[in-house]
C-alpha cells in the first residue's frame, strides 16, 4: 500500500488535531541549515519521501543536531544515500522534542473489526514490552480513558523522574482525533511513534500515514 | 431485530427425523433424551423403520404429523434429504430446526453449498435454524433435553451459546458439579443461520436468564458482532471465551501498528470496550458465570479479607493488590473500633482481617455483619472456614468416636460450619455485599458441612482464593463498565 512522506503524514493529523513536534522541509542542504537555525538547535534531520516508509532501519534519522555544521554534515550525508528508489526526496528538519517518556499510538484496519486505534508504551524496547492495547473506532470520550487505564504500566503515566503526569486530557485527544481519521476511507493507517512527552504532553516526532490509493 | 428464538427453546412439540433403533444413532439419542428428561409437549420420531420406538410410534414420513402440533423440528437426517424435509416441516407450522446433521461446511465445498440453500430456505421460509453439525438444545424451564451427548443440567438462570458442542456439555457438567444450573443451552453447530450475536440477543430478552456464557471461535463480522453485544451488556452480563489466534500476521508491514495488532489483542480490546467478561478459559468462564447469578453487582472493587487462616490471609491480599480492577482496601476507622469490641487485641488490625484465634462462638457472623454492611467495603473474601468440620470429619471416623464427649464436640463442630456459611450467604444478601467463601475443601471434600451449606443456598465455595479474586475481578470490572456507558 501507498504510504505519504512523513511530512505530507504529519500535516495530515496536525490539521486533524494531534501536536507534531514543529518542522520544516528543504530541497538542499543550504536550505536545511537555515531552517535548523529558525527552528532553534538541537534539531533532528530526516530524509523525507513517499517512498521512505523505514527510515531508521536505513539510518536516514539524525538526531541531536546542535550545530550549523553538525547539520550540514547530515543533510550532505543523507542526500548522499538517497536511491533510485526513493523517488522525490526533501530533507525534512524539526526541532528536537526532549522526553524521557515516548508512547506509540496508531490507526490500523483489521479484517474483522474494522478502524482500530492502538496505543502503547513506546521507545526502543516497545515491540520487545508489547504493552499495547486496541479499541474500536471511533472512541468515545469515556472509552479513550478505556484504553489508556488498559495498559500494564501506568505508573510510566503518572509523575516520572521530575516530569509531570502525562497530560490526559490532551492523550485523550489525541486517541479521539486518531479514531474520527478511521472514517476516512482513504486511509488505511497511521502511524505516530514515537510521541514524546514532554512537559507532560505527547507530541508526534514522527508519523507515518498508509493510503489506500497514492 | 432480535430473533424469535421461543419456539427454539419452548416448543409445544418437537418432531425428530431420523430416528433409529440403534442406541448408538444421533437419531437414537435425541429421542431417548427428550422423552427421558420429562419435556412434556408434544413428540414425534420420523424414520425409515416403522413400529414403535422407545413406546412411541415411528411415523414414515413428516407428512403424517398434524398440522400446528410441533413447532421445533430436529434434523438427523443426510444433508441430501434435508432441504425437503425443511420445506414440509415449514408447512406443517414449524417455526423452529435444529440440525445435528454434519458434513455441511465444516466438510469442505460440496457441503458449504448446501449449507448456502439452508441459509436461504431459512429466510424464504422465515425460520431460525440452529446448526447444523450441532450437538442440540437443552431448555431446563421446559425440561428439555434435545441433545445428542450428555449430562442434562440441573435448572438455573445461566444461558450458554457455544461454538464447539463439547463445551455446552463441559459448562453442563460444571453446572452439575458446582449446583449452580442452567437456562437454556444451544450448540451453535455451524452458526449458518443462526449465530452467538442471535442467541445472546435473545438471552438479554429470556426471563429466565440472568447470564449468559459462550465460547466463541471465528466471526462472520467482527464489527457488527460488537455493535450488536455492546447493546446486549448493558442488560444482562455476557461471558465469553474465544478460542483460535487472530488473523494478525498478515497485516502491511510497514504499520507498527499492525505488527502489534497481534495474538488477540484487537479482540481483547474490543471485548473490553463491549463490556464483554473475557474469560481466561473454560473453567474460570463457568466459576465467573456462577458468581454473576449467586452474588450481588459490588459497586466498586474495595475488597476485604476475613481469615482465620493466616497463610491464606496473605495469599489472598497479594492476589487482591496485584488485581488491576480490586483494591486491598484499608480498614476504615470505625470498623477497626468494632472488631476491636469483638476481638481479643492480638487480631491483626488490618486488612485481611486476620482473627488469629481470637474468635468466639458468635464472632464470625458479628464480623461479616459489620462489614458486608459498612459503605466502604465493596466485596468480601473470606477464608479459613471448614477447619472446624474437617477436625469433625476426622474425629467421626477415628476408634474413639462417639465416646469420650466426641458426639458432643463433632455436632457442635458441624453446627458452627454451618452458621458461619449461612451467616455469609445471610449478610451478602442483606447488604447486597458479595461474600466469596474460598476453601480448597470446596473439591477436597465437598461433604464438609461448611462446603454443603454453602452450595445448598445455591451459591459457589471457592476452590481456592486465586479463584475467587478472578471471578470477583470480573464482576468489578463489569460494573466498571456499566458505569461508564453514556
Amino acid at each position: 500500500m501507498p504510504t505519504l512522506s512523513e511530512s505530507r503524514s504529519r500535516l495530515l493529523v496536525s490539521e486533524a488535531g494531534i501536536p507534531v513536534s514543529n518542522w520544516e522541509t528543504a530541497d538542499s542542504t543550504q536550505e536545511a541549515v537555515s531552517l535548523a537555525k529558525n527552528l532553534g538547535f538541537p534539531v533532528v534531520v530526516k530524509l523525507c519521501g513517499d517512498e521512505i516508509a523505514h527510515k531508521t532501519e536505513r539510518g536516514l534519522v539524525r538526531l541531536n543536531l546542535n550545530t550549523e555544521e553538525a547539520v550540514q554534515e547530515a543533510a550532505d550525508e543523507l542526500l548522499s544515500s538517497v536511491t533510485a528508489d526513493d523517488g522525490e526526496v526533501t530533507l525534512l528538519v524539526s526541532e528536537q522534542v526532549r522526553g524521557n517518556r515516548e508512547l506509540i499510538v496508531g490507526l490500523v484496519r483489521d479484517e474483522q473489526f474494522g478502524p482500530c486505534v492502538m496505543l502503547g508504551i513506546g521507545g526502543i524496547l516497545a515491540e520487545a514490552v508489547a504493552d499495547v492495547a486496541f479499541r474500536l473506532a471511533p472512541l468515545s470520550r469515556s472509552e479513550a480513558s478505556d484504553l489508556i487505564d488498559d495498559l500494564s504500566m501506568q505508573s510510566l503515566l503518572g509523575p516520572f523522574r521530575g516530569e509531570p503526569a502525562v497530560d490526559r486530557e490532551a492523550l485523550l485527544n489525541v486517541l479521539c482525533v486518531l479514531g474520527d481519521l478511521g472514517s476516512d476511507q482513504e486511509i488505511l493507517s497511521v502511524d505516530l511513534n514515537p510521541l514524546i512527552v514532554t512537559n507532560g504532553v505527547p507530541i508526534a516526532v514522527d508519523a507515518l500515514v498508509e493510503t489506500i490509493e497514492g | 431485530m432480535t430473533r424469535d428464538l421461543l419456539p427454539m427453546f419452548e416448543p409445544k412439540g418437537i418432531i425428530i427425523a431420523g430416528v433409529s433403533s440403534h442406541p448408538g444413532k444421533f437419531g437414537f439419542v435425541v429421542l431417548h433424551n427428550i422423552l427421558s428428561c420429562g419435556y412434556n409437549g408434544n413428540v414425534f420420531a420420523v424414520g425409515r423403520e416403522s413400529g414403535m420406538l422407545l413406546d412411541q410410534p415411528v411415523l414414515s414420513s413428516i407428512d403424517e404429523v398434524p398440522h400446528g402440533s410441533a413447532d421445533l423440528l430436529i434434523v438427523c437426517t443426510p444433508v441430501q434429504a434435508n432441504e425437503e424435509l425443511i420445506r414440509s416441516a415449514a408447512e406443517l407450522g414449524v417455526k423452529a430446526v435444529f440440525m445435528v446433521t454434519g458434513g455441511y461446511s465444516e466438510a469442505g465445498e460440496e457441503g458449504a453449498e448446501a449449507e448456502k440453500r439452508i441459509v436461504e430456505l431459512s429466510n424464504e421460509l422465515d425460520l431460525v435454524v440452529a446448526g447444523p453439525n450441532g450437538q442440540g438444545i437443552v431448555s431446563t424451564p421446559k425440561n428439555l433435553c434435545a441433545q445428542i451427548v450428555a449430562p442434562y443440567p440441573p435448572k438455573g438462570r445461566i444461558s450458554v451459546a457455544s461454538q464447539s458442542g463439547n463445551f455446552v456439555s463441559a459448562f453442563q457438567n460444571y453446572a452439575n458439579q458446582y449446583g449452580v444450573g442452567i437456562s437454556r443451552a444451544v450448540s451453535a453447530g455451524n452458526a449458518a443461520d443462526t449465530s452467538i450475536a442471535d442467541y445472546l440477543e435473545w438471552f438479554a430478552d429470556d426471563e429466565e436468564t440472568d447470564v449468559a456464557l459462550c465460547y466463541v471461535e471465528g466471526l462472520k463480522n467482527g464489527r457488527e458482532f460488537f455493535e450488536r453485544i455492546k447493546d446486549v451488556t448493558k442488560r444482562m452480563p455476557v461471558i465469553m471465551v474465544k478460542g483460535g489466534a487472530t488473523s494478525g500476521g498478515q497485516r502491511a508491514a510497514a504499520s507498527h501498528t499492525g505488527s502489534l495488532a497481534s495474538d488477540g489483542r484487537i479482540f481483547n480490546g474490543m471485548a473490553r470496550q463491549a463490556g464483554i467478561t473475557h474469560a481466561r478459559n473454560i473453567e474460570s468462564a463457568f466459576e465467573t458465570a456462577a458468581t454473576f447469578v449467586t452474588q450481588p453487582l459490588p459497586s466498586g472493587g474495595d475488597t476485604l479479607v476475613l481469615t482465620t487462616a493466616g497463610g491464606w490471609g496473605v495469599i489472598t491480599a497479594d492476589a487482591i493488590t496485584s488485581h488491576r480492577d480490586l483494591n486491598l482496601v484499608q480498614l476504615p476507622e470505625d470498623l477497626m473500633d468494632s472488631i476491636n469490641e469483638m476481638l481479643p487485641p492480638r487480631w491483626s488490625r488490618n486488612n485481611p482481617v486476620d482473627l488469629a484465634g481470637g474468635e468466639t462462638r458468635d464472632t464470625i457472623p458479628d464480623l461479616l455483619e459489620v462489614s458486608a454492611s459498612h459503605p466502604s467495603i465493596d466485596a468480601i473474601i473470606q477464608l479459613g472456614l471448614g477447619i472446624q468440620g474437617n477436625t469433625a470429619s476426622l474425629t467421626k471416623s477415628g476408634p474413639f468416636y462417639p465416646e469420650h464427649g466426641l458426639e458432643r464436640i463433632v455436632d457442635f463442630h458441624e453446627r458452627q460450619e454451618r452458621r458461619y456459611a449461612e451467616a455469609s450467604v445471610e449478610a451478602s444478601t442483606k447488604h447486597k455485599t458479595p461474600v466469596l467463601v474460598a476453601s480448597e475443601l470446596a473439591t477436597a471434600d465437598p461433604s464438609n458441612p461448611m462446603v454443603a451449606a454453602i452450595r445448598e443456598s445455591g451459591r459457589l465455595c471457592y476452590a481456592s482464593a486465586d479463584r475467587a479474586v478472578e471471578s470477583l475481578g470480573h464482576l468489578v470490572r463489569y460494573r466498571h463498565w456499566l458505569d461508564i456507558q453514556e
